[in-house]
């Protein structure tokens, strides 16, 4: 995608649009009344469907101008906003997403039934107070009255500024019928205070002929979200009392459409692109700011090199020529780290843009199970790389939907038990150190252990009556296979167990723990690195091979001295302190073929409370790790998580510490098999 | 990518290749899928790995991997001469362009091949897995082979037969 392609930015920005409009439409599920928040949808969909026809997806211009219709009514005060209407504009919403997102072939169908849901869940026919009036209304909202309207428009002070010619405008209404246009000077300041490009007038116009109010609206469309502007049919002479357009919410006049003024959930919908993540050529959007922090070390580099080039030129040598070259260097290095901090900053993503996408799951949720479902969070600030957001939605998803299923209680079971009916999910994130802590909460009835335990039983993955601490007991949930659900319902069936929740969690050099008190529910912790750009390593030498091994992972490192060695020659388990450990011979496992140093070094790391030792050569020393991906022919190796380039241009590879432990793992079991 | 892909003529039933030595047989390649041709670089072995792909090296600040085509096609491995290069190709494997160095004993030049000249594989007789060829193409100084590069990289397993180490 090239950023000059007209459709992919309306594809972009369409689906910031969309988001905005689901976030409004969530909010309002739970405050049906908000007149704010109407209005916000309403425009939404009103300026969706306007870019959409502008760029050629009629498809989707057509099926949002019925639901922007059935909206408008809404926000008229002729309909109550119901939850029932709210549900079918949110799987609207899905449908405009494909619309988007496709040519719209073979969707018709589903837009059809959709349609007529929307149809059913309007209260049709006179139901209201109103009803003369709303069919009034109603008519006018998709046809024409035949005599005309009175339209009185006040355009913001900055619209000049930002291109917009308030003498097209009214042309284009003049194309649309006989104007008379009156202008309204009563906000005109002192004439020493004016500003002349502040624009202050407004407009009063009547204009007569067989005209619909979306002809009308239309000629605003780039306008009307910062606008004031009421449009009276002459049918109904009397004033309305409401004033559509966002006059209420401030709005930093961001350029472009999608500029939509609303209270709601602005921050985690502005970064929405980054969020499309199948999509292809997906972008981020980052604060100006942090570029202009980067172009200043940039610049600086700049200079640092051309005095490195000076110097070069200048043919110091000597002791002279040294200290000038180290300063260099210095500085260079100092750049570089500055560089490297700024660029990494660059990729983060406040996490509200992951936790936004959960309160439509959880409202669907709600609706699937029956049950009352309450989503808090906290923390939507903490920033995140990209790529880990990307990562970490499906195996979310997953936490939150086990939560809703198997841990919230049904609302009889809940009240007998004494807890609120509405049960709560708790997402929050924070900072700790290098990792970020998301945990997930809810005050369901917990993890039953003895189901736990029996079920593991059954499937054959402990043995009866094993002792296992309540840790590794609660860990058996993620284990391959295993599944308490009693019956595999439409939520939690999906094909994605906990075992690839851990597994995906892993991938990102990440952790899941589980605490979970009966009866009172369960908290699922999750701490992922920072980033994955760059870690701190320990760099060893095997033969002739170097390796990296995550430094955050290494306990310790003892000397293997020769009797240990050869003592423990059949069985690899050593005795450190009061444990045993199994050990790795990285010279076995990677088959060098050369002989091993006569000192031998084990490398104590631990992962998820397992520790293993892995024999090396030599402890070269720590290392700053830039991670590189291995090309996707060397996927299927599983004992590397990635490789890295070393000082002298050489490659390293990073070792998995998971896969390792778990190699580890299953050694020590062989051994204690053996006896 | 497991079908052998039909080989890119031209209008005229030309077709530019970069011409080079792999053992015993002189290979070609599109020019259109040549990268660069480097001088050898430090490779670091990746143990595990497919012995077609045993080891990878720090092209240009990108991690890319070494084929040995010679695996492939059964030759013996024979140590590098003077004349070894990298030559750094993209092609598409799993649907994703991906960097590779093919290890080769020397490079030639940029022929023109003409589609007159080239024939099938035979169905019968041929000491290879027929899908890794492509064609053949007869010229003045002996028969070029053009490899089918997907089918023998989709045909690698992506590890040693020994699993990767783990016991």
């Amino acid at each position: 995608m090239s950023d000059s392609d007209p459709i992919a930015a309306f594809r972009v920005e369409a689906g910031d649009l969309l988001d905005q409009i689901e976030q409004a439409l969530l909010d309002l599920s739970n405050r049906l009344d908000d007149r704010g928040l109407i209005d916000a949808v309403f425009r939404g969909l009103h300026t969706l469907k306007g870019s959409g026809a502008m760029f050629g997806f009629d498809a989707l211009a057509t099926f949002t101008h019925h639901c922007e219709t059935a909206f408008d009514r809404v926000r008229k005060g002729l309909f109550p906003a119901t939850a029932e209407l709210v549900h079918v504009i949110l799987s609207a919403m899905d449908h405009m997403r494909a619309l988007v997102d496709g040519d719209g072939a073979g969707l018709e169908a589903t837009g059809d039934a959709i349609l007529a849901r929307l149809q059913a869940a309007l209260p049709e026919g006179g139901a209201t107070v109103q009803a003369p009036l709303a069919a009034a209304q109603a008519a006018t909202a998709d046809e024409p009255p035949a005599t005309g309207w009175h339209l009185v428009f006040r355009l913001p002070a900055t619209a000049m500024a930002n291109g917009t010619n308030p003498l097209s405008l009214l042309d284009e209404l003049r194309e649309l019928g006989d104007c008379r246009v009156v202008a309204l000077c009563d906000r005109l300041p002192a004439l020493p205070d004016l500003i002349p490009t502040e624009c202050m007038i407004g407009w009063d116009i009547t204009l007569t002929g067989n005209v619909s109010r979306d002809a009308i609206e239309d000629v605003f469309i780039f306008v009307m979200d910062d606008m004031e502007m009421s449009l009276t049919p002459f049918a109904i002479a009397q004033e309305a009392a409401h004033a559509p357009g966002g006059i209420d919410a401030p709005s930093p006049a961001l350029p472009g459409p999608v500029a939509t003024p609303q209270a709601v959930a602005a921050p985690a919908a502005a970064e929405g692109a980054a969020r499309q993540a199948p999509r292809a050529g997906e972008s981020v959007r980052v604060p100006a700011e942090r570029l202009d922090v980067l172009m200043d070390r940039v610049g600086e580099l700049v200079i640092v090199q051309s005095r490195l080039s000076q110097l070069a030129n200048s043919g110091l040598i000597g002791a002279t020529g040294e200290v000038a070259l180290r300063s260099i260097s210095e500085e260079i290095e100092r750049l570089v780290s500055e560089m490297r901090d700024t660029m990494m900053v660059l990729r983060m993503v406040p996490i509200a843009n992951l936790f936004g996408r959960f309160r439509r799951l959880i409202h669907d949720l709600a609706r699937d199970t029956g049950k009352a479902i309450e989503l808090l969070t906290d923390g939507e600030a903490t920033e995140v790389d990209k790529t880990v957001t990307e990562q970490l939605a499906d195996p979310i998803v997953h936490l939150i939907r086990n939560a809703c299923d198997h841990g919230l209680e049904a609302p009889d079971e809940r009240l007998a038990a004494g807890k609120p009916v509405t049960g709560q999910v708790m997402l929050t994130a924070a900072h700790a150190g290098g990792e970020v802590l998301i945990t997930i909460t809810d005050d369901g009835r917990g993890i039953n252990r003895e189901r736990v335990r029996a079920k593991a039983e059954g499937n054959g993955l402990i043995q009866p009556g094993q002792a296992l601490s309540d840790h590794e007991l609660l860990q058996l949930i993620f284990a391959p296979g295993f599944s308490t659900a009693a019956q595999v319902t439409n939520l939690s069936g999906r094909g994605v167990g906990m075992d690839v929740v851990k597994r995906t969690i892993e991938g990102l050099r990440g952790t899941i723990d589980i605490a979970s008190q009966e009866g009172k529910g369960s908290t699922f912790t999750l701490r992922i690195p920072l980033t994955l750009a760059i870690i701190e390593g320990l760099l060893v030498r095997v033969g002739t091979g170097c390796y990296v091994i995550p430094l955050a992972a290494v306990e310790e490192c003892i000397e293997l001295s020769a009797d240990e060695d050869l003592r423990t020659r059949g069985r690899s388990m050593i005795r450190l302190r009061d444990a045993l450990v199994p050990f790795l011979r990285l010279h076995d496992l990677f088959e060098t073929g050369a002989e091993p140093d006569p000192h031998q070094k084990i490398v104590v790391i631990s992962a998820a409370g397992e520790r293993v030792g892995l024999v090396v050569d030599q402890i070269i020393g720590s290392h700053q790790t830039v991670i590189k991906s291995m090309s996707n022919v060397h996927r299927a190796v599983n004992s590397f998580s990635g490789a890295t380039i070393l000082g002298d241009g050489s490659v390293a590879l990073i070792l998995d510490i998971m896969q390792l432990v778990a190699s580890g793992q299953q050694r020590e079991a062989r051994l204690r098999a053996v006896g | 990518m497991t079908d052998t892909p039909k080989t890119p003529w031209d209008d005229h039933g030309q077709l530019e290749v970069l011409t080079f030595d792999v053992g015993t047989e002189q290979l070609a390649i599109e020019a259109t899928d040549i990268r660069e041709i480097v001088d050898l670089l430090p490779e670091t072995r990746v143990p595990g790995a497919a012995p077609l792909v045993a080891s990878i090296v720090n092209y240009r600040g990108k991690i890319i991997p070494i084929a040995d085509l010679r695996v492939a096609f059964g030759m013996p491995i024979t140590p590098p001469t003077p004349d070894s290069r990298i030559v750094v190709i993209e092609t598409p494997i799993d649907g994703e362009a991906t960097h590779i160095g093919l290890r080769t004993d020397k490079v030639h030049e940029v022929a023109m091949l003409s589609r007159s000249d080239s024939s099938e594989p035979p169905q019968v007789g041929l000491r290879w897995r027929r899908e890794f060829v492509r064609e053949f193409v007869r010229r003045a100084d002996g028969v070029i082979v053009l490899p089918a590069l997907g089918a023998i990289f989709d045909a690698t397993p992506r590890q040693s037969s020994r699993g990767a180490g783990h016991e």
